[in-house]
């Protein structure tokens, strides 16, 4: 279990303050409790199911009066599964900061007259108290989640808060347009069995996304098992796949690529040498020499490798990089002995985070040298063998990262993201 | 999902009727009543002129935007959600902001063809073979609907219900409309494809519990919707249909992506010399067909298409190669042994744990295995059998199986591979 810091239960404490400042006038609202109740009960089965239920929460900003809207998200929050500890305060919290933002938007929406526009379906003017209500829900939420990464996870406040607000507005504003759409609804003559057939592509939606990261998942445990099993007939590279893929991505994020090129390239690394299940075991473990012939059958091993991975269409220019990654600058490389700027960029990046990597850890043939070693070698042999570009973009990448490789092929890679906030289920999902 | 369009598997096992040079009945059935009427609806709004334009107008408008965003990709039992939204709302549309509307079913029919057709366009012009199908079933489909809903409405027998029972009674309307399109959707493509047509009903309606119910609720809320607040509603109340589609979309895609890795996993084995190149993958197309035949859908088809792509696996752990791959002359413990190694590989690699058990048990004795490893060893049997044997290989393998079925090949599936073949002209399907 980690130690949540002082501040942090100080900063809890004091949101679960102003959530009960919000409650605090619900003896004296008039309310349909009937309705309260309902929408209650539904954004806790909601929570329980699929994780941030908002339009329910929305639906009922716009439908009754601040106090009872946040009461609303209150019984969901709490009983909420929670996977991490310390689970009380996980709890409390994300009730407390649900319960400040819905009574925030409910109040943005009152004072510019949405209830009025609800109930007489005053379209479009409806849309403006709606938009204004879940820009505050939007700003309360973010606001409150990068408080909390900064105070309990040591996360620094410009990266807390940074992008938090614009990558959440938008799955926001569609839960707020269903929500207003189940207010609508509600309201209406049809009632709330016609508001609650909202709800439907909502929760179909959410269950297509669980099926895609699911599937996702499965997919990176198959690429591993490809990697492992090359790990396996090559017992002295292992880990390698791993490593060159995370130098790739150094170089690649260096370079400025866009988030997409970079795992693409993160994934030519990995599978960079999978072309080796194709040469016997024998010669990939042979200790001594290497006659021409072995030779000739080992530098076959990016072509078989190409084989492999042409059908995988998402893999992009990541094909071409396993079949040229031997290519060298001055054209005395392998296969098709390409010179400069006809060898594929991401080929190029492969190749020298290869290189790197070949040579800062142990081989057969030679004990590991020093990162310094390693690229004041690359420097040398940068413009024949290797790509000027990519090598001072690996030097300065390692000048600010510095090296950390995985220890094993086994760890699951690292993914870069933000952090998840201590209210472990508040992560906006679409 | 569509087995035909898969990418990974090569297409060539699909008994379609052009060979025979005239499609079959049902499907001129289906194509002709939908263009009767399309037809007569249109000769009836000529007549009578339409009625509230601008309603007819917006709910055009938003069936050919749904229309346009078709997803012509793959692989999803609807491929335009809002399009089919749009029509099946504009069909139970029975108020706009509050007054009751005049237009009948004839007009209806008359802006979801024109619609249809307007937003087709791009797909006819790229080729897309599947638009006439689509724009049939759209068709009839709505026209159902109409026809359950509009002269009644229209006679002012519902203006006695409470709002909930309307509500209600839109919602059975719309699911006994998606039952019918089901059915009409397992007709098509039972006729296209001669599969059996129980599991292709069962595929589509387990495909309704996922995108269909969307559509359907999106249609009903929508026609609430522009009963309540006007026009307005349905540019505000598609959005969240929009990103269901977009979810399913991802969803799919990454279904592809995996569907190729696992195809590229498969071709491991042929790299290294195990197998002869292409193996895996006929093996899998021709156990997906003869899956088909025997009834199997969904779920398990994929599992049965991941087991058949992996199935010789187990060999990357032998030190020697098997001659020529060959592993259905081994002694049956070496079968054995090599299956239970695949086993183990598999469930490395992260999928369905099914797909392990029919990778490891396709060694056993037929009476003790599922069916899906019963299909993977006869038809990889018949695979290595008819590889070499020159033109009557084919035949001359089959009839070794039908032989053979004592023991270690189910008569049932052997039956089922015959009738696949005899469908494909005996040909094996060769991979492009």
């Amino acid at each position: 279990m980690e130690a949540v810091p002082a501040r942090a239960h100080v900063y809890v404490a004091g949101v679960a303050l102003a959530a009960l400042y919000c409650l605090h006038l619900l003896p004296s609202v008039r309310a349909p409790w009937w309705a309260v109740a309902l929408l209650a009960v539904l954004y806790a089965g909601g929570e329980r199911l699929t994780g941030s239920f908002y339009p329910v929460l929305l639906a009922g900003a716009f439908l009754l009066p601040p106090p009872a809207a946040a009461l609303v998200a209150v019984p969901g929050a709490l009983l909420a599964p929670v996977a991490r500890r310390p689970r009380l305060l996980r709890r409390i919290w994300r009730a407390s900061q649900l319960a400040v933002a819905a009574w925030a938007a409910s109040r943005v929406h009152w004072a510019l007259g949405g209830r009025d526009a609800v109930v007489d379906s005053d379209f479009p003017y409806a849309l403006v108290p709606a938009g204004a209500a879940v820009v505050v829900f939007c700003l309360l939420l973010t606001a409150l989640d990068g408080g909390i990464l900064a105070l309990a996870e040591g996360v620094p406040a410009r990266a807390a808060w940074q992008g938090l607000f614009v990558r959440s507005l938008a799955p926001i504003a569609v839960h707020g347009l269903a929500g207003l759409m189940m207010a609508v609804l509600w309201r209406s003559p049809y009632g709330p069995v016609a508001a609650l057939l909202v709800l439907l592509p909502m929760c179909v939606s959410w269950w297509a996304f669980a099926q895609y990261h699911r599937e996702r998942a499965a997919h990176q445990a198959t690429i591993r098992a490809l990697v492992q099993a090359v790990d396996i007939k090559d017992e002295y590279t292992r880990g390698h796949s791993e490593r060159v893929g995370q130098a790739s991505m150094m170089i690649a994020r260096e370079l400025g690529m866009d988030e997409g090129r970079i795992e693409v390239l993160r994934f030519a690394g990995i599978l960079h040498d999978v072309g080796k299940l194709g040469v016997p075991t024998r010669l990939l473990r042979k200790d001594g020499p290497l006659t021409p012939e072995e030779r000739r059958i080992i530098e076959l091993h990016p072509e078989y490798g190409h084989e492999m991975v042409r059908g995988i269409s998402f893999l992009g220019e990541a094909r071409a990089a396993v079949l040229h990654h031997h290519e060298r600058l001055d054209g005395s490389g392998y296969p098709y002995g390409l010179v400069g700027a006809q060898i594929p960029e991401s080929a190029r990046v492969v190749a020298v985070a290869d290189a790197f990597d070949a040579m800062t850890s142990t081989r057969s043939y030679s004990r590991a040298r020093p990162v310094g070693t390693a690229l004041e070698e690359l420097e040398r042999c940068a413009g024949t063998q290797f790509d000027p570009r990519m090598v001072t973009a690996l030097v300065r990448a390692l000048g600010r990262h510095g090296w950390h490789p995985a220890v094993t092929a086994d760890e699951t890679t690292r993914v870069p993201g933000p952090r998840r906030p201590v209210g472990n289920r508040s992560g906006v999902r679409p | 999902m569509t087995p035909g369009r898969s990418p990974v598997v090569p297409t060539t096992v699909r008994g379609t009727d052009s060979r025979a040079g005239r499609p079959p009945v049902l499907l001129t059935l289906v194509h002709g009543s939908a263009v009767l009427v399309a037809a007569v609806s249109l000769a009836v709004t000529c007549w009578t002129g339409l009625a509230e334009r601008g309603a007819a107008l917006a709910f055009g408008l938003l069936i050919v935007v749904g229309e346009l965003t078709r997803w012509t990709g793959a692989q999803v039992r609807e491929a335009a959600p809002l399009g089919a939204a749009g029509a099946l709302s504009y069909a139970l549309l029975g108020a706009d902001a509050g007054r009751a509307t005049q237009h009948g079913v004839a007009q209806v029919v008359t802006v979801v063809v024109a619609a249809g057709l307007l937003g087709s366009v791009p797909h006819i012009w790229r080729g897309d073979g599947r638009t006439p199908d689509h724009l049939a079933r759209r068709v009839l489909s709505t026209g159902f609907a109409a026809v359950c809903f509009q002269p009644l409405y229209n006679q002012g027998v519902f203006t006695a219900w409470g709002g909930p029972a309307y509500a209600l009674l839109l919602l059975a309307l719309l699911a006994l409309t998606a039952l019918c399109d089901a059915v009409l959707a397992a007709a098509l493509r039972h006729s296209r494809t001669r599969w059996p047509f129980g599991p292709l009903l069962r595929d589509e309606l387990r495909a309704l519990l996922g995108i269909g119910s969307a559509v359907c609720a999106t249609g009903a809320v929508m026609a609430l919707a522009v009963a309540v607040v006007g026009l307005w509603a349905l540019p505000v109340f598609c959005v969240p249909l929009l990103l269901t589609q977009l979810s399913f979309r991802r969803y799919a895609a990454v279904r592809t992506t995996y569907r190729q890795t696992i195809a590229s996993l498969a071709r491991a084995t042929e790299i290294a010399g195990y197998t002869p190149a292409g193996h895996a993958r006929r093996v899998a197309a021709l156990s997906r067909a003869v899956g088909r035949d025997l009834g199997l859908s969904g779920r398990d088809l994929t599992v049965l298409e991941y087991a058949a792509l992996m199935h010789d696996i187990g060999q990357l752990s032998l030190v020697d190669p098997v001659p020529a791959g060959a592993t259905a002359t081994l002694p049956a413990e070496e079968q054995r042994r090599i299956a239970l190694l695949g086993g183990a590989v598999v469930r490395q690699t992260g999928v369905d744990g099914a797909v392990a058990v029919v990778v490891e048990r396709q060694a056993d004795p037929y009476r003790q295995q599922p069916v899906a490893a019963r299909i993977v060893r006869t038809v990889n049997a018949y695979e290595e059998k008819a590889r070499d044997a020159g033109p009557g290989g084919p035949l001359t393998a089959l009839e070794e199986l039908r032989l053979a079925t004592a023991g270690e090949h189910a008569p049932e599936v052997v039956e089922a591979l015959a009738r696949v073949l005899a469908r494909d002209c005996l040909t094996l399907p060769r991979a492009g």
